[in-house]
This record gives structure tokens, sequence and C-alpha cells, in this order.
């Protein structure tokens, strides 16, 4: 068995969500975050953005069955944007989300997604349009991607992706959940809080 | 010494280097509320962890509190779960708790400040985005997840990438009828709900030298809208004055030390800086949004931009924004019919919001067909508006006067939109079902604003008022 905690290559078919801004309130509207534990929120994932393009005979691609089972979100800019909730990147990864590819992240919800173990990976505004248009032609289209090597690969075609190296550091040597490292070394934690005057005493 | 305070603060908090190639930051102060933080106590549990620094962690409820009927156990079932989880939280990790009987409870960041909490120089992290806010006392602080959440109360600490700094001055008075609020919508409409992303933005100049702590307050809570997750104002002798005498800050002869301290955190003159920007605030109007995000927006004297008017990039999201909120480009935004007016949040719903707004309404009636609600930012601001008389001001003139919390900008409450409902609001956010409908429509803009908006039933530019008041004076 591979240990979960070393997160680089990851693949699976795709699911395409355009859009630049799209914020966290649409992501999980507020009012499923009336709850003390996580689990569920992935029914509730861009529910309103679905109701509304089906009212309209459309059909979002969380709702859309091609993409049932999809692994790698591939979205525009600014993706993530708003509140800090976690319920966000948490809705998707209980969807089945293991990796999301965009043009741009918030960088709250890069941050949130870090520590729940699902790198975001920043592509050119051109490359995400290749890829988006790739997974819409054919949505068994493999997606693949390495956090190591920072590309995506798909129909044999692969993209220069990016990824800040603190995060990419992270995943590859499986540190994502920092709490462990945090505490490593305690009595520096210790020693700093000593040295700030409105901690010790002014 | 060229060092912006970002820097300086970065440096006196800064851990180790972890072999990740991030810093390891120490969070000095840590605030907690019942939305983000449940789920982050469970899981120390599941570890068999403590929490590292009890006394450096505060929590109050401020999302899901109800403003009209606050009696225990709440009549939403959730909303009292959440309650309730806060109170064995902290309970259980010994944390002190402004709860709905407390005299201190109110939204986070607006209690932070009023109680001293929030100091120069400190690092301040909080389950919310809005935490920039506290930035605008010289403090580095900024919004995590559930999952940092649970570092911070683990280990005091986060593990944080660098941060670049934007300067942003902002020099000239600002025009009879515009407000902080409109420096910090305009200043989002010119750099982009993207334009901050890994940048602290730092507001300097003239127009900010002469802001009260409130005013400071709000530009510095909306830099998350410009996808800058810190914003910061250098401490000066306006937020001394503002921290001094408050419960937990320095006393007698450690204030003065603490003065010197926090007086040496400001950027250096001659400090370097990733980027500048400058604006003129004469130039700025009464600012207000006419789409699903808050960078798009217009003075009050202008029309709205039709999709053919922009680059090729926001095309869409125009187009997407006029549809979703049933409006043209081209027209004015001055002139829309309002349903509902919302003054408070963590934006504004302080109490200098409290009294300019009332100083408008005093005398005047809503507009028959809107429902307006005053909700104070805390029980304190709220006590200090009853003590002022603005809490009749307002219901004279058909304004509800509600309890202390988050309320209508998030609608986590019962305080909601209902269909299609539009919204003069003093809140932060216009994004799409924000307001409680997922059809429901926000207009962000300045209490005064909300407050003309309310009286006349639609948008209207504050300053014909203000000029009409003069003449009656």
């Amino acid at each position: 068995m591979t240990d979960t905690r070393y997160i680089d290559a990851i693949a699976g078919r795709g699911i395409p969500l355009r859009g630049h801004d799209i914020d966290t309130d649409r992501i999980i509207p507020a009012r499923f975050l009336k709850c003390v534990s996580f689990e569920g929120l992935e029914t509730h994932a861009f529910e309103d953005d679905r109701k509304q393009l089906a009212e309209r005979g459309q059909t979002h691609p969380f709702s859309d069955s091609r993409y049932a089972g999809a692994r790698i979100l591939v979205v525009n800019g600014n993706f993530g944007c708003g509140s800090s909730r976690e319920h966000a990147p948490q809705a998707l990864q209980r969807w089945g989300i293991r990796a999301v590819v965009g043009e741009s992240f918030s960088e709250i919800f890069f941050g949130n997604s870090v520590a729940l173990g699902m790198p975001c990976l920043t592509v050119s505004a051109h490359d995400a349009e290749a890829l988006l248009s790739a997974i819409e032609a054919n949505p068994l289209v493999e997606v693949s991607l390495s956090v190591s090597a920072q590309s995506v690969e798909v129909n044999g075609r692969k993209y220069q992706a990016s990824i800040p190296a603190g995060a990419r550091e992270a995943f590859t040597a499986g540190t994502w959940d920092a709490t462990g490292l945090l505490l490593d070394d305690f009595d520096e934690v210790r020693n700093v809080a000593k040295s700030l005057p409105y901690v010790s005493g002014f | 010494m060229r060092m912006t305070l970002l820097q300086k603060v970065w440096d006196h908090h800064a851990v180790r280097t972890l072999p990740t190639g991030q810093t390891q930051l120490f969070i000095g102060l840590h605030l907690i509320h019942e939305v983000t933080s449940p789920q982050a106590f469970d899981m120390l549990r599941s570890r068999g962890s403590k929490v590292a620094f009890p006394d450096r962690t505060f929590a109050t409820v401020d999302h899901i509190v109800p403003t009209l009927n606050q009696r225990r156990p709440f009549l939403d079932v959730l909303a009292e779960e959440m309650m309730s989880a806060l109170e064995k939280n902290c309970r259980e990790f010994g944390i002190p708790l402004y709860d709905i009987t407390s005299a201190n409870q109110g939204i986070v960041h607006v209690i932070g400040p009023e109680l001293g909490l929030t100091q120069p120089g400190m690092t301040i992290a909080c389950g919310d985005s809005h935490t920039s806010t506290h930035g605008a006392f010289g403090a580095i602080a900024f919004g995590i997840g559930t999952s940092q959440v649970r570092d911070v109360l683990a280990s005091q600490c986060l593990a944080m990438e660098p941060l670049k700094v934007r300067r942003i001055t902002v020099n000239g008075s600002l025009r009879p009828g515009v407000y902080a609020k409109d420096v910090i919508l305009d200043i989002i409409r010119r750099l982009g709900v993207k334009g901050g992303a890994g940048y602290a933005y730092e507001y300097g100049g003239d127009t900010f030298d002469r802001m009260t702590m409130e005013e400071r307050m709000t530009v510095c809570n909306m830099s998350i809208e410009g996808a800058a997750r810190v914003g910061y104002v250098n401490p000066d002798d306006t937020t001394f004055r503002y921290v001094e005498g408050r419960p937990f800050a320095p006393k007698g002869a450690d204030f003065a030390r603490a003065r010197e301290w926090w007086q040496s955190l400001a950027s250096d003159p001659d400090a370097a800086y990733d980027d500048l920007v400058r604006m003129d605030a004469a130039a700025i109007e009464p600012t207000v949004t006419w789409g699903i995000n808050p960078g798009q927006s217009v003075g009050i004297t202008e029309k709205l931009p039709s999709p053919a008017d922009v680059g090729a990039e926001d095309r869409a999201s125009v187009a997407e924004a006029l549809e979703f909120m049933s409006f043209r480009g081209g027209m004015p935004i001055a002139g829309t019919k309002i349903d509902v007016a919302f003054i408070g949040s963590c934006t504004n719903g302080r109490i200098s919001d409290l009294r300019e707004a009332a100083r408008l309404v005093k005398g005047h009636t809503v507009a028959r067909h809107v429902k307006a609600l005053v909700v104070p930012g805390s029980q304190s601001v709220r006590k200090i508006a009853e003590q002022e008389g603005l809490d009749r001001v307002f219901t004279a003139a058909g304004f509800e006067w509600r309890g202390a919390g988050c309320s209508m900008c998030l609608a986590m409450n019962p305080d909601q939109l209902e269909g299609r409902q539009i919204c003069a609001s003093s809140s932060n956010r216009n994004f799409k079902g924000r307001q409680g409908s997922p059809t429901g429509r926000t207009l962000l803009m300045s209490p005064a604003m909300v407050a003309a908006a309310a009286l006349a039933g639609e948008v209207v530019d504050v300053r014909k008022m203000l000029e009409r008041e003069e003449v009656h004076a």
C-alpha cells in the first residue's frame, strides 16, 4: 500500500468549470456551513449554481453525469476567492476532486487546499483553455499531473504548470498536514513567544 | 534600515525556516468563532493534542447569532448545535468565550479592537477572511481555514509563504459624502479583485493619516476583496490614542514602552516596496457595486459598463453579472429601486458608521416598500448607540433595531433576502446568493449611502441629501 501522505502524481478524468472569480459562496453557500462536521458537504457543492442552470435547461458540470467520478478540476482565474471557509475545498475533495488546475487561485483557498492534501496547480490562460476544451471534447480523456515536475498532461500533450516551492515540497515530502512540523521544535516556539514584548510583558 | 512593517513584524514572529522552505510564523493573537472552529477542535481531540497557548486565543459568537430572539436554545437547532459546540470546546480547552450573554459579544473583527486585544505589531489569525481588518492597527492579520485553526490551536504557529508589499498611497481630502468605504471600493475597482494576490497592501498617504481607526478598519477589512490577504496602515498617534485605556491594552509605564516598540515597527521612510500605486482622494465619488464581485462598481454619477466596453478577459464576467442582476449596460446605478437596506457587518457596523447613518436618517422616513435594518457590530456598539439615542432615531424612521452579529452580511441567521430582492448593503460582498437568497441581489455602498437609499427607496447620491441638510440647518 502506498503512503497517502506523499502526494505527487495524480491521474484521472477531468471536470471543466469555466468562469473567473468563482467565489467560495458559490462553491458552498453559507447556509450549508451550519454544521459541526464536514461530512456530507459534497452533496451541496455548487448547489445554487447547479439549480439556476437547470432552471434554464442547462447542466452544471457538477450535475453532468459525464463528469461523475472526475478527479481533476480545471478552472479559470481567481478560483476560490472570498470567504476563508475550508468547507469549500472540503466539499470538492469529498466530491472526489484530488487536484485543481487553473489560471490562479485565491491564497486562502490555496492554503486550505494544501492543508487537505489537494494540490492546486497554476497554468497559463492559454493552457487552461486548452485543458478545458480537451476535457469538454472528451470527458473520458485521462488527465495526469505531476506536482514535482509541475506539469499537466492530456492527450499526450504536456502543459507547463507551477506550484510555489513550499507547497510543492509539503506535498512531495508528505508534510502538507503541518501540525507535526510546527510542533517539531516547540522550544523555539516558546523562545519566540518569550521574545515578544506583548507576550512576555512590555 | 529600508524595511516595511510587514518585514519587521514577520521577522519578530519567525520561528524557523521549515524543511519546505516556508516560514514557521508565531501567531500572537488567535480569534475564533462558531462557524470555522468546531471541526478544528475535533481534529485536536482525535489526535490527542492540547491547545498550546490557551491564553492567546479568544472566542466569540457572531455568524449564526439571531438578532431578534436570542433566547436559548435558539429556534434554529443547527445554530444551537454550533453554539453549544463552541461553549463545550472553550470550556474543555480553557479558552475565554464572549458568548451571547456577554457585554463584550459581537463580530470578532469589531470586538478585538474594542477590547484592546488587537494591538500594533502582532500577528493575528482567525478563521475568517475579514481578519485583514486588524491590519488597521499595524498588525499583520489574515484569514485562515479550519485545518489552519487546528494548527494554531496546537502550536500557535502557521506555515507561511512570504508576501510582497504593495504600497497604496492616497493623498488629498475626501469630498463630503465620500467615505472610507468608497476609498476601498475604488481601490478594488482599479486594482481588480485578483490584483492583490501575493501582496500585502500597505495603505499610506495623508488621506489614511487623517482617517480615524474605524475608517482605517473599513479599508483594511476589504483588502481581501482585492485578493490581498493582508492589508495594513502603519501605527501612529491615532492608533495609540485608540488603543490606550482599553481592557487588554498595556497600562501605565508599560503603555509608554509599548508605544515606543509599536512606533519602531512602522515602515521606514525609505522602505523598499515591491509595487507602488498612487491615487487622488478628491477624485473618488460615492461608489456602488452593480455586479457580483466587489470590483464591479461605479461612481454614483456613472453608468454601468456593457460587455463591449471592457477588455476580452472581462467580457464574460460583465455579461454574467448584468444577467444575474437583471441590469443593462449603459443604465445609471442611481435610481435603482431597492427592497432591503442593511446597515451593519465587520466592514461598517461600528459606532461612527451608525452615527453618520443616523445623522442622515433623523427626521425622515424609510420608503414604504423598503425593509430596513440596523445591526450593530457588537453589544458595546449597540449600548453606546442607545445611550446616544441613535436607536430611537432609526426606529422612528422605520428601521428595525437589532442585536449584534454578522446578520445579513452572509445570512447564516434568520436575516435573509427573499427571492430576487435587491439590498443596499454596507457589508463587503455582493457574491451571488451571499445574502441568503440564491437569486438575491446586493449593492455594496457606504452606510450613509444605504441610509439615503432606504429613505429614497432607490439608490441616490448621498451628497445631494447632505446639501439639503445643510440648507435646512
